[in-house]
Formats: C-alpha cells, sequence, structure tokens
C-alpha cells in the first residue's frame, strides 16, 4: 500500500512561469518507508514538501497523501500529516511546554495521549520546559520542532532538511531519531543536501533543478554505476587532479575526501595510467579499487 | 604554503560572564596554507573567529592577524582580511558588476585596479553574460563562487570562510574547492569552516574545537593516524563526543 503518490507533479514561479521549481515529478513512498529526497539547494525540494503539505497549489499533475488528494481533500491531510519546515517556525516567545501544548491542542488532542511517541525526543529537552523556545540552541530547536510535528500523531512526516547546518554529532543523533520512529510504523520523508545520509534511507530519489535524476534504494542507485572508479593519491593532490583530467582513459575525476575518485573508460589499463602519472612528476602513488557512492551516483547524473 | 606564521594565538580566551566560550586556544596558521577550523555546533568555532577578524575583543590572550594585534589594531586587520559565509555574502539586489564594485569600492581599491580585475574574474568564472544580472537571480551555486572571488578581491591576506559550500551541489561544491586551491597557491591563506568532513581531507591542517578548547591540531593524515580512524568523519565523531557543554 502506497502512502504517498506523486504523479507528473509541477510548479513554476516567476512572470512567465519561467522557473520550474518541480517539473513533472513522479515517485511512490511506501506506507512505513523511511523516503529521502537527496539534492542541493534550488533542486525543488521545499516546493515538493509545500504542495504535498498543502501549502502550496501545484500549476499540473497530481498526487495523494494516505488515500487523500492533495488539492480536493487538504483539511484531511492538515490532520494527518506533520511537517517540519526547514526554517525554525515555532513560537520563539513561548516556552518550550507551551509550543508543545499549543500544537497538541489546534489538532483537539493532548499531549499526555500521544507522549509514548514523542518521549524519547522530548525527554532531551525536558529539562528546559519552562525556557522560551527563542532562547534554545540550534539542536535543542530542532527536538522541540520534532516533538511539535508529531505530538497529533501523524501517519505521514514530512522533514525538510532538517540537518542542515547540524554538525555530524547531531546529525547522526537525529537519524538515530528518526529510525526509531519509523519502528512506530510512521512513513517519513526527509530532505537532504547531504549525500552520505542517503544510505540511511530505506529508498531515495535524487533530485536537481525540479527533476528526479534517479529513485530507488540506495543499492540500487550506486549499482547502476557502471564504469570503474579508481581512488587514487599522491604527494601533491591539486596537481594529480589536473593530470587525471588531462589523460585519455580517465571520463571523469573529482576530489573524494582523502583520495581522487577517477572515473575509467571500459578496458582501461592500471599499468599505463601509473606510468603516465609518474612520468608527470607524481609521487607516493596510491591506487585503490572504489565502489561507487551515491555522491559518484549523483554527480554523474547531473553531467549527462 | 611556507613557514611565515600569518595567525598566532596564545591563550586566546573569551568569557560572556561566567560562560568561557573560547578557552584558552593556542594555534599558529602559515601562509598560504588551507586551515580548517572544525568543530560541533556550539564549540566557540564562531566566537574564535570573531575574535580573529576583529569583531569582538578577547577577554584574555594574545592574538596577532597579519602582524596586526587583535587589541589595538582592529582596523588594520579588517583591511589585509576577506570574510565570506554561507548565511551572507552578497546583496542580492545589486548586480554581479556592481557587487564587486561595491566590495573592492568599500576596501579602497582604484578604479582601474577594479576595472581589469572585473574583467579577468568574470572570464575566469565564465560570467561574463550575466555582469548584469541581479546576483539574486543566480543559482546558490553560482553565488557562492563568485562570493569567495569578491572575498579576495583586494588580495587579502587571509580568507575566512564560515561554511562557505552549505547546500552547495556536489560538483560546484568541487569546482568551489578549487578556487579555494587556486587562492592559496597565489599565498592568500584560508581559513575555513565546514560540515561536511570529505573537505576536511582537502585542508593542510585541521584543528578541532571540543568545548571552548582546541583538542585536536594536525595533518588530516596524521590526525587519522593518531586517533586510529579510518575518515576524518571518524576523528570528528570521537572528539565531538567528548564535548560535556549542553548544546541540546
Amino acid at each position: 500500500m502506497h502512502s504517498v503518490i506523486v504523479h507528473r507533479l509541477s510548479k513554476a514561479y516567476g512572470k512567465k512561469k519561467e522557473i520550474k521549481a518541480v517539473n513533472e515529478i513522479s515517485f511512490e513512498v511506501a506506507q512505513g518507508e523511511l523516503f529521502g529526497l537527496i539534492g542541493p539547494d534550488g533542486a525543488g525540494k521545499t516546493s515538493l514538501f509545500r504542495m504535498l503539505t498543502t501549502l502550496l497549489l501545484p500549476d499540473s499533475g497530481n498526487a495523494s497523501v494516505d488515500g487523500s488528494d492533495i488539492v480536493k481533500d487538504y483539511k484531511a491531510i492538515r490532520n494527518k500529516v506533520g511537517y517540519m519546515p526547514g526554517r525554525f517556525s515555532l513560537y520563539q516567545d513561548l516556552s518550550v511546554e507551551e509550543n508543545l501544548n499549543f500544537f497538541a491542542t489546534i489538532f483537539n488532542t493532548t499531549v499526555e495521549k500521544n507522549y509514548d511517541l514523542i518521549k524519547d525526543i522530548y525527554i532531551q529537552i525536558a529539562p528546559f520546559k519552562t525556557r522560551k523556545a527563542g532562547k534554545l540552541s540550534g539542536g535543542m530547536k530542532q527536538k522541540l520542532a520534532l516533538s511539535c510535528a508529531l505530538i497529533h500523531r501523524p501517519v505521514v512526516l514530512f522533514l525538510d532538511e532538517p540537518t542542515t547546518g547540524v554538525d555530524a554529532v547531531s546529525r547522526k543523533e537525529f537519524w538515530d531519531m528518526l529510525k526509531r520512529l519509523k519502528q512506530q510504523g510512521i512513513t517519513i520523508l526527509v530532505s537532504t543536501p547531504y549525500m552520505d545520509e542517503a544510505g540511511l534511507c530505506d529508498r531515495i530519489g535524487l533530485m536537481q533543478q525540479g527533476q528526479l535524476l534517479s529513485v530507488g534504494t540506495p543499492g540500487e542507485i550506486s549499482a547502476a554505476f557502471k564504469q570503474t572508479i579508481v581512488g587514487i593519491k599522491a604527494n601533491n593532490m591539486h596537481q594529480l587532479l589536473k593530470d587525471l583530467d588531462t589523460f585519455s582513459e580517465v571520463e571523469d575525476a573529482y576530489s573524494f575526501g582523502e583520495y581522487h575518485h577517477a572515473v575509467m573508460k571500459e578496458h582501461f589499463n592500471e599499468e599505463a595510467l601509473l606510468k603516465y602519472l609518474e612520468e608527470k612528476g607524481n609521487s607516493q602513488i596510491v591506487v585503490q579499487h572504489t565502489q561507487p557512492t551515491i555522491e559518484d551516483s549523483f554527480m554523474q547524473l547531473m553531467k549527462q | 604554503m611556507t613557514n611565515d606564521i600569518i595567525i598566532h594565538t596564545e591563550q586566546l580566551t573569551k568569557r560572556f560572564g561566567d560562560f568561557c566560550a573560547v578557552d584558552h586556544i593556542s594555534f599558529d596558521v602559515y601562509k598560504g596554507e588551507i586551515f580548517g577550523f572544525l568543530g560541533a555546533n556550539g564549540a566557540g568555532k564562531t566566537t574564535a573567529m570573531r575574535m580573529l577578524c576583529g569583531l569582538s575583543l578577547p577577554t584574555s590572550g594574545k592574538a596577532t592577524i597579519a602582524g596586526f594585534d587583535v587589541y589595538k589594531q582592529t582596523e588594520h586587520i579588517k583591511r589585509s582580511i576577506g570574510y565570506m559565509s554561507q548565511k551572507f555574502s552578497l546583496y542580492e539586489d545589486l548586480t554581479i558588476i556592481e557587487n564587486i564594485r561595491f566590495y573592492a569600492g568599500i576596501y579602497g581599491k582604484s578604479d582601474a585596479f577594479i576595472k581589469d580585475k572585473t574583467a579577468r574574474l568574470l572570464q575566469q568564472l565564465h560570467l561574463e553574460n550575466e555582469a548584469n544580472k541581479l546576483v539574486g537571480s543566480l543559482p546558490l551555486g553560482w553565488k557562492q563562487k563568485l562570493a569567495f572571488s569578491v572575498a579576495v578581491f583586494h588580495e587579502p591576506q587571509i580568507v575566512f570562510l564560515d561554511e562557505p559550500t552549505g547546500g552547495v551541489d556536489p560538483v560546484t561544491r568541487r569546482e568551489f574547492w578549487n578556487l579555494i586551491y587556486e587562492a592559496s597557491a597565489t599565498g592568500i591563506t584560508i581559513f575555513v569552516t565546514t560540515h561536511y568532513m570529505d573537505e576536511a581531507e582537502y585542508c593542510n591542517r585541521v584543528s578541532i574545537m571540543v568545548d571552548g578548547r582546541i583538542d585536536a591540531l594536525d595533518t588530516p593524515v596524521a590526525l587519522k593516524h593518531t586517533y586510529n580512524a579510518a575518515s576524518m568523519d571518524e576523528v570528528f565523531l570521537q572528539l565531538a563526543r567528548k564535548a560535556t557543554r549542553v548544546d541540546g
């Protein structure tokens, strides 16, 4: 059973509708799935989320969330989804506790009734429950926003870039929280610009300039990358990259952390590559065969 | 990269009431170095950077930036550095040309210098046809590359980059780092913060702040060796988890 169905959904902005923020996008999300939309700023992730949460009308196409149409049944959707926007949008001058009570009340429920769902998250900010939301640190604001988005026990949860600008430790903690929520049966759609978070989702959609480049499990998307990738490092990494760029058997080369990634053409000769790099004056050359990552796939799809 | 010290700090400290945001940090950065300044949210990076840019007076300790004292010569410091961040870089309602002229003008550059260098810059960034477009209409990645070029336009000795590549696509992020390498090759020192751990690998040396202190400082290779870690991500997680400060 599909929890979210999106069919050729489009949204354009500008006087002549020249900015195609979301361009004929189609995909489905199964019930209880953790689905990630991966893409840089400007890819159209927020416009898509705003349409699915009924905050923005599509220009064309259609979509349903938990069986309700995003245009006709918008009121029903608002009652059953949770939405955490990218920008902190709780009431800064209400306390932690007041914000949570407020959101429970407007959804006709109580904090007590659904406390089991948010307990793991809320317990971490409970010591600050009388503090004004505006005075919380970034990590605490994020936990409060998630608690407020969950307090009416939504069937689908939309999280728009919850980890942007957040450090590596807090990002890891946040994903651990999502995993626990998933066990409660909630369908989760999460967007992120961080490619390394893709592996934590059941399925992902890679998004760029309003379009979905690819949809699948992280394993399927990596497996669709057919060429061999060679990881290479040497004494001078900047020079090495320039040399790789000009080698005839290299299709593409780019930095990738400690090693550069060189995407090789078919039947390449490793010895010839090494010889060429040595002739160019590179030393301490280390070569290792590398599995393609989501980031490699994304870049390949972007350049096509 | 050379052995000339361009940033020197000794027991540099900043307190806000009884909260010690930056706690006796001592380190040197060399001319032309790409120096990664890492730390979890709330570790004290921004406060430290504000002191190094001459925007905030230290509570105690010493620091010189491009030879200028952070207590007495803050105006000289500001003239010697460039700055860009993810949150604010350029004026969206000015064109590309207007932004360049505005920034270069603030730094007191002559019309001839601005004219000559603008032409070369637009060519380098392949923005010749966009020169009269509003910056607000550019895609984020282009904006960030342009912002970096504007931040080094007046040929500062050091450029401070505060999460310059946040949200930028993976291809443009790498083009951005190429600009960093090129600037570093001309002798400009790069002082950069980032949440992307692959970018930590591109730095000559990296420091990691925990609870206001610098708990580690070395080359990425040496740090991975010391912490017996496969990646900088692991090094960072090992150190940052020791934090006792409540950031929530």
